[in-house]
């Protein structure tokens, strides 16, 4: 019981640090309310490689090399490290996919909500209603028999890949070269310093490996199993970004105000801010766990949240490329039809890989 | 006896199949077979949780089985 207690601390004391990180950076240049935002930053990275070229988002984020590697170095000191993969890798493309043209409706992850939230955005309850109302779709899934199959074994190269392109982004976004794509203006253009994003990052990965946290896993738990401990992580963090926003003064000062409306890089429609989550948290769900989460994975060796997050990025680029990503004006053109149709593949994944049905 | 083997299964899928033996044999023990160390935390703290004593008993490099106990009511 003691071990309990203990883990329980430190998931606790991870998120709480997590979330007054999130808002430091956000005072180190990060874009407002948008301290640590996975999808945004998965997003950002797909144009700073020029995979989509809306030209506001394109910055190589070293946040997300940073959790890859803090989780890599974790993995490796800890003896977690363990190269597997081939459960479903095509069926995790696509969800990682719908998972981001979901996120980008809302504009921002499970994370994000909470940081908008913490920031006085009230769509941030919409974006998390939407998280855990899909948290409670794909569990009716669970409780069915779903699963994307086991997996197995594979080399330490393939393991290996996922560290490796991270390392290659962060030798691109040190050395610039011209060919890459960084916003002049916009959320793009608004960053930390290379390294402080790269420390904070290595600093959440390390923590986010050691402690399992994940946002979309502790709504899931709740429900499934009665389980508070990765819940106990995401109140953590909102309360750390909450109470580091008012020690800033950034209530105070007129930056951040309570409201649905005139919030930084957002927009207030509520039905599709309900939906697209909706659609990231039965996607996330399915999948296993958060982006964050399937990041960490990545950096322990899993290949198949490697391919995760290949999705992610495939995902951003679709929806900037058809006009699938909301901005502060509000949805596009096409992100609540895409949004139905992931919805719609969602479940006719969960239906079809219930043991059951196969 | 009852074994559930959840090897190669990734997140929660380990508790759920525990959960549902668990809810099927109450009252009975039951051995899991697990192959990560956050599948034995979770299944683990699942069992704790329903009343199970929980032993492990490494099998091989990182597979281990667990034998769930019911308490004594």
């Amino acid at each position: 019981m003691s071990r309990f207690w203990i883990s329980r601390a430190w998931i606790i004391l991870g998120g709480f640090i997590f979330g007054v990180l999130a808002t430091l950076l956000t005072m180190w240049g990060n874009p407002p309310n948008m301290g640590i935002c996975v999808a945004c930053f998965y997003r950002d990275i797909a144009g700073g490689l020029g995979l989509h070229r809306a030209g506001v988002v394109q910055y190589l984020r070293p946040e997300i090399m940073g959790f890859v590697f803090g989780a890599l170095i974790s993995a490796y000191a800890f003896k977690e490290f363990r190269p597997r993969g081939g459960s479903s890798p095509i069926i995790r493309f696509l969800l990682g996919a719908f998972f981001m043209i979901g996120a980008l409706v809302f504009l921002g992850c499970p994370i994000r909500a909470l940081v908008r939230l913490a920031g006085g955005d009230l769509n941030g309850i919409t974006a998390l209603l939407g998280v855990i109302f899909g948290a409670f779709i794909g569990i009716r899934f669970l409780k069915g028999g779903y699963n994307l199959g086991r997996s197995g074994k594979v080399s330490t190269v393939s393991a290996w890949m996922v560290p490796l392109f991270m390392l290659t982004l962060l030798l691109l976004v040190i050395f610039k070269p011209h060919f890459l794509f960084f916003s002049q203006k916009g959320p793009g253009a608004m960053h930390a310093l290379l390294w402080i994003s790269l420390a904070a990052g290595l600093f959440v990965g390390f923590i986010a490996q050691r402690t399992r946290m994940c946002f979309v896993g502790g709504w899931r738990d709740i429900m499934l199993v009665k389980d508070f401990y990765l819940f106990s992580g995401i109140a953590a963090f909102f309360f750390g970004a909450l109470i580091c926003n008012y020690a800033l003064g950034n209530f105070s000062s007129g930056l951040y105000h309570w409201g649905f409306d005139n919030q930084p890089v957002a927009h207030a429609d509520h039905l599709w801010n309900f939906l697209g989550m909706t659609l990231a948290g039965l996607s996330a769900t399915l999948l296993g766990g958060c982006p964050l989460r399937q990041t960490i994975l990545a950096g322990e060796g899993d290949t198949d949240a490697g391919i995760t997050i290949l999705g992610l990025i495939a995902g951003a680029a679709f929806s900037h490329n058809f006009l699938l990503a909301s901005s502060p004006k509000g949805v596009g053109e096409f992100g609540p039809l895409t949004v139905i149709i992931g919805l719609v593949f969602s479940l006719a994944i969960g239906f079809s890989m219930m043991e059951r049905a196969r | 006896m009852i074994e559930v083997d959840v090897r190669g299964f990734s997140c929660p899928i380990p508790v759920v199949k525990t959960k549902k033996a668990i809810d099927e044999n109450p009252d009975e023990p039951i051995t899991v077979l697990v192959e990560t160390v956050v599948s034995k935390e979770n299944v683990g703290r699942l069992a704790s949780s329903r009343g199970y004593t929980v032993q492990e008993e490494k099998v091989a490099g990182d597979e281990y089985r667990l034998f769930l106990t019911p308490r004594e009511k």
